[in-house]
This record gives C-alpha cells, sequence and structure tokens, in this order.
C-alpha cells in the first residue's frame, strides 16, 4: 500500500507557465481572436484587456493620444496596439537577458 | 501704371539686367566693373540722378536696381517711393553713406530689399556684389515676395528647416546681432562682446528689430554645437521662466552646462536652466512625480502637468496590480507612442519619470535620449 501511494503521488506543481501569445479585443473588451494558451484564464485576459483599453482611453482624456503601449514586468512584456478603440495585445515572457 | 509683369522675355530668359543709381560717377564706374564680373553675368546700366533713373525703369525693365540714398533733387527714398508703386516686382538695394536706424527702418518699411551702408573697403565691396548676385540668382528662381512681420524664432526656424545657408543680421536699436546658418544648422552667432550659444540667447530675447539676410560667408567656422530645436526650445523656456520670476537675468548669462544639478535648493527655473535638457535633441517634455506626495511634481516643457501626471500614476497602479494578480512582477517601466511623441516612463529611486520625445524617434533614440534626461536629472 505504502508504495502505491508513493508511485501514484502527483508530482510536485511548479509555477505556472507564463502565457505567450496575442489576443484582439473589440472596444467592449470581449475577446475576438486569442492565441493564447488556454491553460491561462480568461478572466486573467479580460483584465489584461480591460486596463489596456483604459489606458488608451484615459491617455486620450489626458491629451496624449496614443496609439501603442509597452509595459515591462519583471516577467513579462506587454505590448498592445489601438484598433479603432479596440486592442491587439501581445504578451512576451522575458527571460533574464531581456530584462 | 507700370508694372515689371509687363516684362519683355528676353528679361526672363535672357540675361540680367541691373541699375546703378549714384550721383558720383566714380561710384558708379567701380560697381559697374565690379558687376560685370558677377558670375550671373548682368547687363549692368547707369543713371546720375533719380529722373533719369525714372526715366530708364520706364524705357526697360530690370531685375535690380542699386540706389544711392543721399542724392540732389530727388533722394534715395522718393525713388524706391515711386519704384515700389510702379514695378513692384523689382529687387531693389539702398546703400547710406550714415548709419541711420532711422531711415534703415523708413527704408524696410517701403518693402527694399536690403539696405546697407556703402561699402568701405575691398572687403565690404566684395559682399555688396555677393548681395547683388544673390539677389538675381533668388530672381532667376522665382519663388514670393512681400512684407511680413514675423518672430525672429519664426525666422530661424524657416531658414533652418529650407535648409538654406544664410547670415542673419538682425538690429535692435543700437544692438546689433549675427546669426550664421549653414545648410540648414546654426553654426554661430554675435552680439556685442559674446558669441556662439550666448550671443544667440542675447538676439533671441531683443523683443523687436530689423533683420537682413545675406549670403553665407564661406569658410566661417562652427561655433555652435547644439541643434537650432534645442536651442530655440531652451532659450524660450529660459525666457518664460525669467518672465514668471521677474528675474532680469538674461539668458547666456552663467548658462554653461551643468552634468548634475541638486534640485534640492534651486527652483524649477534655475534647475532645468542648468540641467539643460533643451540641449538634448528630441525632447519635447519631462516630468518627475516625487515619491512623496507632499513634493511638488517638477516639469519641463509641460504647461499643465497634471493631467499626464495622473495617467502615469493611475495606469502604472493598475498595471502594478495586474503584475501582482497575474505573476507578471512589478512593472518596470512603460512606453507609450502615438502618431507625434514617444512617451516614456521609468521609476529610479521611488521617483518616476515621464519624458516625452518626437514621434519620429527611434528606439535606440529614445533609450539614449531618456538615460541623458536621467544622468542629468538627479534623483
Amino acid at each position: 500500500m505504502g508504495l502505491l501511494k508513493r508511485l501514484l503521488k502527483p508530482a510536485a506543481r511548479g509555477p505556472a507557465p507564463l502565457p505567450s501569445g496575442s489576443f484582439t479585443v473589440d472596444p467592449n473588451g470581449e475577446i475576438i481572436t486569442c492565441t493564447i494558451p488556454t491553460s491561462f484564464s480568461r478572466d486573467g485576459l479580460k483584465d489584461i484587456s480591460k486596463l489596456v483599453l483604459r489606458a488608451f482611453k484615459e491617455a486620450k482624456e489626458a491629451e496624449l493620444a496614443l496609439t501603442e503601449l509597452a509595459v515591462n514586468f519583471g516577467a513579462m512584456k506587454l505590448k498592445a496596439r489601438e484598433m479603432r478603440g479596440g486592442a491587439m495585445i501581445f504578451l512576451a515572457p522575458r527571460g533574464p537577458a531581456q530584462k | 501704371m507700370t508694372d515689371s509683369t509687363n516684362q519683355s522675355p528676353d528679361l526672363l530668359q535672357g540675361k540680367p539686367k541691373v541699375l546703378l543709381l549714384d550721383d558720383d560717377p566714380d561710384v558708379l564706374e567701380l560697381y559697374q566693373q565690379m558687376m560685370l564680373q558677377l558670375p550671373s553675368e548682368p547687363e549692368v546700366h547707369i543713371a546720375t540722378s533719380g529722373p533719369s533713373a525714372m526715366a530708364m525703369l520706364e524705357a526697360e525693365s530690370f531685375n535690380v536696381l542699386v540706389s544711392d540714398l543721399q542724392m540732389p533733387k530727388m533722394d534715395g527714398l522718393q525713388v524706391i517711393t515711386i519704384v515700389r508703386r510702379k514695378h513692384p516686382r523689382l529687387r531693389t538695394v539702398v546703400l547710406s553713406g550714415v548709419t541711420d536706424e532711422q531711415m534703415r527702418a523708413r527704408a524696410y518699411s517701403m518693402g527694399i530689399d536690403l539696405y546697407m551702408e556703402k561699402p568701405g573697403n575691398s572687403k565690404e565691396l566684395n559682399f555688396l556684389m555677393d548681395c547683388v548676385e544673390s539677389l538675381l540668382d533668388s530672381e532667376k528662381r522665382g519663388g514670393f515676395r512681400g512684407i511680413q512681420s514675423k518672430s525672429l524664432v519664426d525666422l530661424i526656424q524657416l531658414e533652418c528647416l529650407s535648409g538654406t545657408s544664410a547670415l542673419l543680421k538682425i538690429t535692435n536699436g543700437k544692438f546689433e546681432g549675427k546669426i550664421w546658418i549653414q545648410n540648414g544648422e546654426l553654426i554661430d552667432a554675435a552680439a556685442d562682446e559674446a558669441e556662439g550659444e550666448e550671443a544667440f540667447k542675447r538676439i533671441l530675447a531683443w523683443k523687436a528689430g530689423w533683420f537682413e539676410t545675406f549670403p553665407m560667408e564661406s569658410g566661417h567656422p562652427r561655433k555652435i554645437m547644439t541643434s537650432y530645436q534645442g536651442l530655440l526650445l531652451d532659450s524660450a523656456q529660459t525666457m518664460d521662466e525669467a518672465r514668471a520670476d521677474g528675474s532680469l537675468d538674461l539668458p547666456g548669462a552663467g548658462s554653461e552646462e551643468s552634468d548634475v544639478v541638486n534640485n534640492t535648493t534651486v527652483s524649477d527655473t534655475q534647475f532645468f536652466r542648468k540641467a539643460g535638457l533643451g540641449r538634448i535633441q528630441g525632447i519635447e517634455f519631462a516630468l518627475k512625480i516625487p515619491a512623496e506626495r507632499s513634493i511638488p511634481l517638477q516639469k519641463w516643457g509641460l504647461e499643465n502637468a497634471d493631467p499626464l501626471a495622473n495617467w502615469v500614476q493611475n495606469t502604472l497602479n493598475h498595471f502594478e496590480s495586474l503584475g501582482d494578480k497575474c505573476e507578471f512582477g512589478s512593472v518596470q517601466g512603460l512606453e507609450g507612442r502615438g502618431l507625434q511623441r514617444v512617451l516614456h516612463v521609468s521609476m529610479e529611486g521611488g521617483n518616476t519619470f515621464a519624458v516625452g520625445l518626437l514621434g519620429s524617434a527611434s528606439r535606440e533614440q529614445v533609450e539614449q535620449n531618456v538615460k541623458k534626461v536621467l544622468e542629468r536629472w538627479a534623483c
């Protein structure tokens, strides 16, 4: 029994892989196309798109009129391009060499 | 009314014609001989009196009239008055034996092309010839002419953007300044005892005056290395701030560039003057948002920095929360691009810096220039 338990013990889980790919959203934040693996939650993508659209909108209100936005996180590079009120968003994990 | 729009085809296509008017025959002979040697090989006619010149202008079409100012019976200004009315397309150069600012102003208000003191030596004589040749050349090339009042900044920008080479002579009362532009680049300036950037800033501080454009002297040494955009921006900022402060020190005084400036004890005005951000090409504005909310924003090139500061802070906060939630890590920097500008946001020592650059800046230029700004902006 002890041997079986040991054999059936689930492997230790590492950190979830960072998403890589792109997705497009309409002006309401609804995802239209997506190449991000399904391992990354849809809610996470919606959170991202909501913030990106908000940043573009508020930039316009501050008379900045941005068409591209790039945010460098410690482990991820997020790049967004404004598309007629919607956006195309690219996610690319950053390796140590890119930091 | 006779107008030189009725110019004969031979004038438009053949040799250019110059009419020299002076009551001194020796001077006429000398000028004529020299003008005949000009590269455009003009036909040079002479007249010794105003009425005689008017008669010649009625009979034939000319490209350029070079007239003495002091003459018996009909003086140069009287001739010019009639010429401007009857022959509006005729280029006119007025020569005077004495320096008289009022006379100069009157002559320019009549729409003459050039007012010069009579040459006193061979160098000045060559300069006059260069000017006449330049007028003949510009007449050949065509273009629009008119009388317009422009700011000195507009004028310099026009000259630089058109990529020309010229010597701008600016007169402000008893003060006289010179600005040398070579192939659209500001290369030198002189005013009183000052030269280079300091002289340029002095001239720019003058509120009004007269300007004349002369051909560029060949081989003039370059003493200004900063781009004209940077210098204009820097000077404009300095003047605005000096005006706001009510400070009397004119731009240029003590404007030596400092690498790192301590910003805790000096005002924004003094700080940015010393930091010389305007000397960094392509920088449009810069904003420092201190970590301590109680410390006011430091801004350069921005009239109202609050909307930008709010956007930067809100956006960073939102993405910081996203980074935590999605395990992306903390935000290290942000860059926005629009058609007209690039906005670079970075964090150093707890403070946030937003730098606006011209939209045409490449990624490398953005990185280099932001680095320069941050180096000068000691945290």
